[in-house]
């Protein structure tokens, strides 16, 4: 089953490698990671996206856990937010196209960030679900390059995946 | 002051009296401040035997054991040891030196990304980038070192901070806010854990590693329920080994006693162990009857990871055991400890005699004459299983060994370390002769600080453990275990180093044997030629479960009871 998991860490050098390196050599399967910082100075917030049984994803926040840089491990299993940004450059020939692909941004809410001779570039934020839809209505068309950041996500309401107020205010 | 110098005054702030280590380029501007410091410092003759001793006088001792080393080459030979801490969970602190900050990622003289390499065999490790961060640092490790489930960190230092001049303070606070272990056990899960034990029929309490600084707490515990106790390798000691209520060790080459009583067990206590494949052999197997198991762990990811749990309680062994014991009531127990009874004079351990000198006696004899009373270390291979075996260990931070790496090459260094932490105690390694040509270097280490430790060989000629398992699973087909055809003579290679030599061959001469082992004032290096094609058992094959249990050569069978 997919788990999106929140993580937040101190944002020290390495601290990614020690998570990937943990995914690598437990053999839990890893099938996105984005990472960013928060407004907390020194901690950042890193959402992963795993798939597996409930005691394989009960070891993935265990061993999280054990990491000594790592603050909050949440699996969001209750109501959140998923949100993941995609860049695609899509092969536009001719009028004809551009209208169509033109029609498919347009549905899809994305928006036009780059317009070349033959070609565009679209932006679209929105979970992977609707990510993978879009592409695959402008497969037709040509896709020339594809971006994807991998999801990131927050609980709905007041849960927040935060550290005591201490640590805030350093 | 140096980075140099604050690094020695950090770790003196510490309590470090001892560092085992080798110099090198990177790492010099230390062992310069170390000219000036009171802080002991033991040279090994390879940086693999300078972890192993650190693992040792960490484990001997209860206090954490601290290695330093140049970089690339001297902090890649640090890898087995850290790995070896890692898996058994000893704390010990690696300092290793580094290339200047600015050559770092160069691919320069004696680089190598170490903090890198190290990381999965760590607990944590450090680059040290600013001098002035040197002991937060220091301060960091030792704490993460020594607490929680303990385990080894390394702090690399590249050689300008290590020059820089220090202007920061040593007075700096913990501040780790992902790193807060919980150490008392949770009362409901307690309670729930006294509940089950006491409707229990057929309980037992399952000891690992972690119950070492504990064991006033378990043999009270233990008396007061009359609860049957099996310790694991890495929990021998843990519970006194010729105490009525212990069963032995569990597992590969645990006890028929101790392997039937968790097959039948109703309830399962276990206390600090992680449920290693060579205890459980295959976990759809493993204690089939057991309706609960509880496990105290301090380590919260040790619990269900490879065993259900029914009731874990995260929490340092000695804590929930003094919780645990105060609701503890004597259970009623008596035809349990029949049914233990029975197996345990039915089965007992023993070796199959032969006319021909055999591991199992030399050890036998070993702890006879010195009533259990030493500290054992081992290499690892069959001596180690017999070692485990047939000395009964009596006291904890006495027998040690590589549990869960089983690194060969231990048992010497090992018992360096042993014996530096503990001078007044008596350090016998019971070695083989694979494991000892692991690290023999280390007999210099020996002599230069005339460090009295008797290294017992059980010398067969083979890699005994490969072979038993070529003879048992590889139709007998011996491929490269054979060494009797390029030992050196151990006793006169002892000599060589100014070291008391013994060999032994023949039965009638084995107490004699002993008798010059233990009555030599310093060290020894004493030879055992034992009987090439003997075998551990009783065995249950790896993958295989209590009732798959061998008591001996399947060839050798008929000329035993039934």
């Amino acid at each position: 089953m997919r788990h999106v998991i929140s993580v937040l860490v101190q944002d020290h050098p390495r601290v990614l490698n020690r998570i990937t390196g943990l995914f690598a050599r437990r053999g839990f399967n890893l099938e996105s990671l984005a990472v960013g910082t928060t407004h907390v100075p020194g901690l950042s917030r890193i959402s992963l996206v795993v798939s597996g049984d409930d005691h394989t994803l009960e070891q993935v926040e265990k061993q999280l856990n054990r990491l000594i840089e790592v603050l909050k491990v949440t699996d969001h299993s209750e109501p959140h937010v998923e949100r993941e940004l995609a860049l695609v450059k899509v092969h536009v020939a001719g009028v004809e196209e551009r209208l169509a692909v033109k029609d498919i941004q347009e549905a899809f809410r994305a928006r036009v960030v780059d317009v070349a001779q033959k070609s565009l570039i679209l932006e679209l934020t929105g979970d992977s679900k609707k990510i993978d839809s879009f592409l695959e209505a402008l497969r037709p068309y040509g896709i020339l390059e594809v971006m994807r950041t991998g999801a990131v996500a927050m609980s709905r309401g007041e849960r927040t995946l935060k550290v005591r107020e201490k640590r805030e205010a350093v | 002051m140096k980075g140099s110098e604050a690094l020695l005054k950090a770790l003196e702030r510490e309590g470090v009296e001892v560092i085992f280590g080798h110099p090198g380029g990177a790492i010099m501007p230390v062992y310069d401040a170390l000219y000036d410091s009171p802080i002991r410092h033991i040279l090994v003759r390879h940086e693999q035997g300078g972890v192993h001793a650190a693992t040792a006088y960490a484990r001997a001792s209860g206090r954490v054991g601290v290695v330093m080393a140049t970089s690339g080459p001297g902090a890649l030979n640090l890898v087995t040891g850290l790995a070896d801490a890692y898996m058994d969970s000893t704390p010990v602190v690696a300092i290793t030196g580094n290339v200047p900050r600015a050559l770092i990622g160069s691919d320069a003289f004696q680089e190598a990304d170490v903090t890198g390499v190290t990381m999965p065999i760590t607990k944590h490790n450090y680059l040290v980038q600013e001098v002035n961060d040197i002991p937060r640092v220091v301060r960091e490790a030792f704490h993460i070192a020594s607490t929680g489930r303990p385990g080894p960190v390394l702090i690399d230092l590249p050689k300008d901070v290590q020059l820089s001049e220090f202007t920061g303070t040593f007075e700096v606070e913990l501040d780790l806010p992902g790193y807060k272990p919980t150490t008392k056990g949770h009362p409901k899960q307690i309670e729930r854990a006294l509940d089950a034990l006491e409707r229990a029929e057929k309980p037992i309490l399952m000891v690992g590693g972690g119950a070492q600084h504990a064991h006033g707490e378990l043999l009270a515990f233990a008396e007061k329920t009359g609860i049957p106790v099996i310790t694991t390798l890495m929990g021998l000691g843990a519970f006194p080994g010729h105490h009525p209520l212990w069963l032995g060790m569990p597992g590969m080459h645990g006890t028929v006693a101790a392997n039937r009583a968790i097959h039948h067990a109703d309830v399962i206590l276990a206390i600090g162990l992680r449920f290693d494949d060579r205890v459980t052999g295959k976990v759809s197997r493993f204690a089939p009857h057991a309706h609960t198991i509880i496990h105290v762990d301090i380590d919260p990811a040790e619990i269900g990871k490879l065993v259900r749990t029914h009731v874990p309680i995260v929490g340092d062994a000695r804590l929930v055991l003094r919780e645990m014991l105060k609701g503890a009531k004597p259970l009623r127990l008596a035809s349990w400890w029949r049914e233990l009874e029975d197996w345990r004079t039915r089965y007992p351990l023993r070796w199959k005699p032969r006319p021909h000198l055999q591991a199992p006696e030399v050890i036998r004899a070993f702890a006879e004459a010195t009533g259990g009373h030493a500290i054992v270390t081992t290499g690892v291979g069959q001596h180690q299983m017999f070692a485990a075996q047939y000395f009964p260990v009596t006291r904890p931070r006495s027998f040690i060994t590589s549990g869960g790496l089983g690194t060969m090459g231990v048992g010497l260094p090992f018992a360096i370390g042993a014996r530096v932490a503990r001078p007044d105690e008596l350090v016998i390694d019971f070695d083989g002769d694979g494991s000892f040509q692991m690290t023999l270097q280390e007999l210099a280490t020996v002599v230069k600080y005339g460090l009295d430790v008797k290294v017992v060989i059980l010398n067969n000629g083979y890699l005994g453990m490969v072979r038993q398992w070529q003879d048992l699973f590889h139709a007998k087909r011996y491929s490269e275990v054979y060494l009797a055809d390029s030992n050196p003579d151990f006793a006169r290679l002892a000599e060589a180093y100014g070291i008391k030599g013994v060999r032994v061959e023949r039965k009638e001469d084995l107490m004699k044997g002993v008798e010059a082992v233990l009555s030599t004032d310093g060290p020894v290096v004493a030879e055992f030629k034992v009987y090439h094609e003997e075998g551990v058992f009783p065995m249950i094959p790896a993958g295989g479960a209590a009732e798959d249990m061998i008591l001996e050569h399947p060839e050798e069978r008929e000329e035993v009871e039934a």
